[in-house]
């Protein structure tokens, strides 16, 4: 019992950190219409400013993650004005390709800047372990941070779109660009603002990913960016708690997977319920029913 | 009172379709002026080229004599221009209150947004009724009224409508064009485009007729509607 708790446990922590990014994948999704998978690999980039901040020059941790976020914001609107606003008006297929070439861009870069061998990330997180019922289960700092930034983060975006007039711009241009601009909505910038919010997500996402599984490559952001993408399409594409609990659903089915039943066949369990929630429900959790639009 | 609105050898193109041809029209300030024409005749092309939505390949659009034909579309919001676009397009997901509320999207004078808000509530209690519902839950009539609401809520000096009328139910009908003329009444100038000539000369002070992109007839909207041309043209209902 107490070992299914700490899978359990571990499993909501690791899906917390999908669930981050999952966030940003959704929201520039529903507001600017394409996949970005060249989100992953903001991750990595996130991962290796705070390893250089903290681990090589030795600052303080909170300033590695608040250079993470720094850096990471600015990439990601770096990114979207030079790759992806150009094509604003071209086909999907497009952008699609040209957010690959963008993932692909930044591994390599990455590779030649950080260099090929991985290195090993210093937890940025400081806090002794919990035990619970009667020390049988030990929930680590990071775990327990995890969680809490995840929860934090659902809470202050929930509150950023419902109560701001960013935020309200947000969802105007997710249902209608024209329409949004008729009421004195500037297009771009909300999309900049969407992918400016989604890229410091992810530089948290990576920071916490890296604080628990600490290694760091150039591909560290490519497999948790993937997941990510299956949590979002899991719980409703565009749907901000359909991020959260997709994210959260996969990293617990994942964790209890590789303790239950097999840790090669983990990723692939992982998929097979995907694909059987598509089946059952082609929009995702919460996704919402697709409208014609006449 | 001046010209609040001129456009001039206006020439637009949908890929290698020549979709207006030179056209050229003004509104005086405190008019209602209507377009009216059958479809395809260019009307829609007309207004979203005012307003930025599609850009012109050459002449100009001035409003209170500034050139506005290059200013991107959500800038003009905050010059007093509002659009109500053809088939409404309110924000169906978010509520009434929410779609009134990004109405007023530019605006950042707090008390005087409430003042407008309760003043769009007066001219249309459904709205009100309504504030909690989500926007796409409401009939043509109300999302009709939900988009002009909608409009009033950013304070126009000049409203630009797009078949207004259209889809809905003749009772409906006469309450927006009643309202139409109201919005006028309270300082709002009007640009009309309307399929349904009837109603809408009979509220126009003047009119234009595009046909295939060009304008073929102009002028005083009750002397238009005894034109023999236009009667059996647009009238024939």
């Amino acid at each position: 019992m107490s070992s299914f708790i700490t899978y359990l446990i571990n499993g909501i922590s690791l899906g917390s950190v999908y669930a981050i990014i999952a966030l940003g994948y959704t929201m520039v999704y529903g507001i600017a219409k394409m996949l970005n998978f060249a989100h992953g690999d903001i991750i990595m980039v996130g991962g290796f400013t705070t390893y250089y901040i903290a681990s090589v020059m030795g600052m303080p941790s909170a300033v590695g993650v608040l250079g993470a976020v720094v850096v990471c914001t600015a990439l990601g609107v770096i990114i979207e004005r030079i790759a992806y606003k150009p094509l604003r008006e071209a086909s999907s297929l497009s952008v699609l390709i040209t957010a690959i070439g963008v993932s692909y861009f930044l591994q390599n870069a990455a590779l030649i800047v950080f260099g090929a061998d991985t290195k090993s990330f210093k937890s940025v997180i400081d806090i002794p372990s919990l035990s619970l019922m009667g020390g049988t289960v030990t929930v680590s700092g990071e775990t327990m941070v995890t969680i809490l930034s995840c929860i934090i983060i659902l809470i202050g975006l929930t509150a950023f779109i419902n109560k701001t007039k960013t935020g309200q711009a947000m969802l105007a241009v997710s249902e209608d660009k024209g329409a949004a601009t008729l009421m004195g909505i500037n297009v771009n910038r909300t999309i900049a603002v969407t992918f400016a919010i989604g890229s410091a997500l992810a530089a948290v996402a990576g920071v916490l990913l890296c604080s628990s599984y600490p290694t760091l490559s150039s591909t560290t952001g490519a497999m948790p960016g993937i997941k990510a993408f299956v949590a979002a399409v899991f719980g409703g594409i565009g749907s901000i708690p359909g991020a959260m609990i997709g994210g959260i659903v996969l990293g617990i089915i994942e964790n209890l997977s590789k303790a239950y039943i097999s840790s090669q066949l983990s990723d692939a369990i992982v998929f097979a319920v995907l694909i059987i929630v598509l089946l059952v429900k082609p929009t995702g959790l919460m996704g919402k029913k697709i409208q014609e639009k006449v | 009172m001046g010209k609040i609105l001129e456009v001039k050898d206006l020439n637009v193109y949908y890929g290698v379709i020549h979709a207006i041809k030179n056209v050229s029209f003004d509104v005086e300030e405190g008019e209602i002026v209507t377009l009216i024409g059958a479809n395809g005749a260019g009307k829609t092309t007309t207004l979203q080229t005012i307003t930025g939505l599609i850009s012109a390949k050459s002449g100009h659009v001035i409003y209170g004599g500034t050139d506005i034909t290059k200013t991107p579309g959500y800038k003009l919001v905050s010059m007093g221009i509002a659009h109500v676009p053809e088939g409404r397009r309110v924000f169906a997901d978010l509520s009434v209150y929410q779609n009134l509320m990004l109405g007023a999207f530019t605006r950042s004078d707090k008390a005087e947004t409430e003042a407008t808000l309760s003043m769009v509530y007066k001219r249309f209690p459904r709205l009100e009724e309504r504030k909690e519902q989500r926007a796409g839950t409401l009939s043509g009539g109300e999302q009709q009224m939900l988009a002009m609401g909608r409009a009033l809520m950013s304070h126009p000096r000049m409203m630009l409508l797009d078949e207004p009328s259209m889809g809905l139910s003749p009772i409906y009908v006469n309450e927006i064009f009643d309202i139409i003329k109201k919005i006028n009444e309270d300082g709002v100038t009007v640009l009309l485009v309307e399929q349904n000539a009837n109603k809408a000369l009979a509220i126009a002070n003047r009119a234009y007729v595009l046909e295939t992109g060009n304008i073929v007839l102009s002028g005083d909207a009750h002397k238009l509607m005894e034109d023999p041309q236009v009667k059996a043209a647009y009238l024939s209902e």
